[in-house]
């Protein structure tokens, strides 16, 4: 059995890479393998240029120094002090004392606990608990840092304020961040391009924003949770995806009045991602898709992403669909697409 | 006897019985931690996994637990002769009373090093650390509080055990009682070890918690 199987993935620098699936996905094993904490049996795990299968011992173990792990229950050592824990790293590496004294230091005001400095992990906060997993994780200035479904044991309100940290720290330290969530929200939030894992495999993946207005994209779906579409006879129904400018105009009405027909809305959602707007509605117009295909074309040639529920040739015609988004009109592949200087890229294959 | 006579008798024996005791342990706490650590490395999922190894160790461990103490010692004097150049008396003595508590206490270890939260070893290894790092920095260390209850444990079955040490030779307070109080009928000696026995071992108890309780880090 393939814990993780056939994995192409590539994270560039300086981004935000999440992947998002349900306990069982195979998503913590896939992370555990770009540290060679778990050891594929084939394929390449490359990290800032270097692949890791091909080092030995005490190389793989440098090589871990300049790679940052957060966990979800944080990993902390009950015996130390905080900045014990966060010294341990730095212990390690063979920093001398005085260096290590300055350095945990600044580390812990870079995450805002200073004043803990001298409190035991029992004594301090989950959210608390996680700030000192992540100074502990950036002693070694590490430019990639990996995250263990690191919020998955907080309350909503400390998820948001560690995100905030991660996302602050990977604008401020051009730090690349690559997470594992069961977290859709996490994905919305912080991350610049997801994958979608399912049975120890990616089902999709790509910029955030070019998966949710990709017809299909689980990711959009999960994000703009719409129900079963049930399509009544002689109507049909559109789940339209817009973004930025479109979310503006009064798309629906327009429809309605250019070709005199009456628009139901039946569902939607809007969505701040980043710093753009996206939004879905599902709409139903009267008649077959057939009838519709004049309104259909008006609402893709608006720059909409467009799908249609319920045709018996809908999966035929699906691929045609795909390319319909006016908006520059690409259906990316984040997966495989290739740059000279990603300090991170796994290819594996573990069975 | 009167119980002027019988102080004198006491204090001696109570000072072969702590002796004993104190070398045992040391051993003990040496020697058992290194078993211990060696148990749960050498398993299957562990950080230097050698099943057979491990197998045979916890094999060895298992049959030292279960011979009963007094067996041990009259089995083990060839070895004793060896390493002290004669079978009797508290030196000799000693030798047994460490080949007995090792195997408990490398129990009693290999259950507090379980008990360290497997997600700080996995921090651990993430960060680099080596093997070596691993085990004195996260394992040992994590695992003080339980390690001192064990040895708390441990040191109270080895004052048990002394007891038993009149049989090659040894004193100490259980020679004492079986000499003076039963076999010569001094109700009063018999007494006195009762209460000076029980008055270490909570001294011991007490001690134990009391630093493993500061260890805990609450």
């Amino acid at each position: 059995m393939a814990a993780v199987d056939g994995v192409d993935l590539e994270v560039r620098e300086g981004e935000i890479f999440g992947v998002l699936g349900r306990s069982g996905a195979g998503k913590s094993t896939l992370l555990r393998c770009v540290n060679l904490l778990e050891r594929p049996d084939t394929g390449r795990v490359v990290v800032d240029g270097q692949d890791l299968l091909s080092l030995s011992g005490g190389e793989l173990r440098r090589a871990r120094q300049g790679i940052g792990m957060i966990h979800q229950h944080f990993g902390l050592l009950g015996s130390r002090t905080v900045a014990g824990n966060v010294a341990f790293p730095l212990e390690v590496m063979g920093v001398p004392r005085a260096e290590r004294a300055q350095r945990v230091a600044e580390l812990l005001e870079l995450v805002g606990l200073s004043e803990h400095a001298k409190a035991y992990p029992a004594q301090i906060s989950g959210g608390q608990k996680q700030r000192v997993g992540i100074a502990r994780a950036l002693a070694g200035r590490p430019k990639v840092l990996l995250s263990d479904e690191a919020t998955s044991a907080l309350d909503p309100e400390t998820t948001a304020s560690i995100l905030e940290l991660l996302r602050d720290l990977n604008r401020r330290l051009g730090l690349t961040v690559l997470l594992i969530t069961h977290e859709m929200d996490v994905v919305k939030r912080i991350c610049d391009s997801a994958a979608i894992m399912r049975d120890g495999r990616v089902v999709e993946s790509g910029k955030v924003r070019d998966l949710l207005l990709r017809p299909g994209s689980e990711l959009a779906r999960g994000l703009f949770p719409l129900p079963e579409a049930t399509v009544r006879p002689g109507t049909t129904v559109v789940d339209v995806t817009f973004e930025g400018d479109s979310a503006d105009r009064p798309f629906v009405s327009t429809l309605a009045r250019t070709y005199s027909i009456d628009v139901n809305i039946l569902g939607g959602a809007v969505e701040e991602i980043g710093d753009a707007r996206i939004g879905r509605l599902r709409i139903e117009l009267p008649g077959d898709p057939q009838i519709n295909a004049a309104q259909l074309a008006h609402l893709r040639e608006a720059g909409l992403t467009v799908e249609v529920h319920g045709e018996a040739a809908h999966d035929g015609e699906a691929a045609v669909q795909d390319e319909t988004a006016a908006d520059g009109g690409t259906a990316v592949d984040g997966g495989t697409a290739v740059r000279g200087e990603d300090p991170l890229a796994t290819e594996e294959a573990l069975s | 006897m009167t119980w002027s006579e019988v102080w004198p008798l006491l204090w001696p024996a109570t000072k072969e019985t702590l002796t004993m005791t104190a070398v045992a342990t040391a051993f003990t706490a040496v020697l058992g931690t290194l078993l211990g650590v060696l148990l749960v490395l050498t398993e299957r999922d562990g950080l230097l996994p050698v099943p057979p190894l491990n197998k045979v160790l916890g094999f060895v461990v298992n049959v030292g637990r279960s011979l009963p103490f007094l067996i041990l010692m009259v089995a083990i004097i060839p070895f004793t002769k060896l390493i002290t150049g004669t079978s009797l008396g508290n030196t000799a003595a000693i030798v047994p009373l460490t080949v007995g508590a090792i195997p408990f206490y490398a129990r009693l270890v290999e259950i507090g090093l379980r008990e360290v939260d497997p997600g700080v070893i996995h921090a651990a290894h993430a960060m680099g650390a080596t093997r070596r790092e691993i085990v004195a920095k996260v394992l040992l260390r994590e695992a003080r509080p339980g390690l001192v209850s064990g040895l708390t444990v441990t040191v109270i079955a080895v004052i048990g055990y002394t007891a038993m040490a009149g049989t090659v030779g040894g004193g100490g307070l259980g020679y004492l009682a079986i000499s003076y109080g039963y076999e010569r009928f001094e109700t009063k000696v018999m007494i006195a070890t009762v209460v000076l026995l029980v008055a270490i071992v909570l001294a011991v108890q007490l001690a134990g918690d009391l630093i493993a309780r500061r260890l805990i880090r609450k």
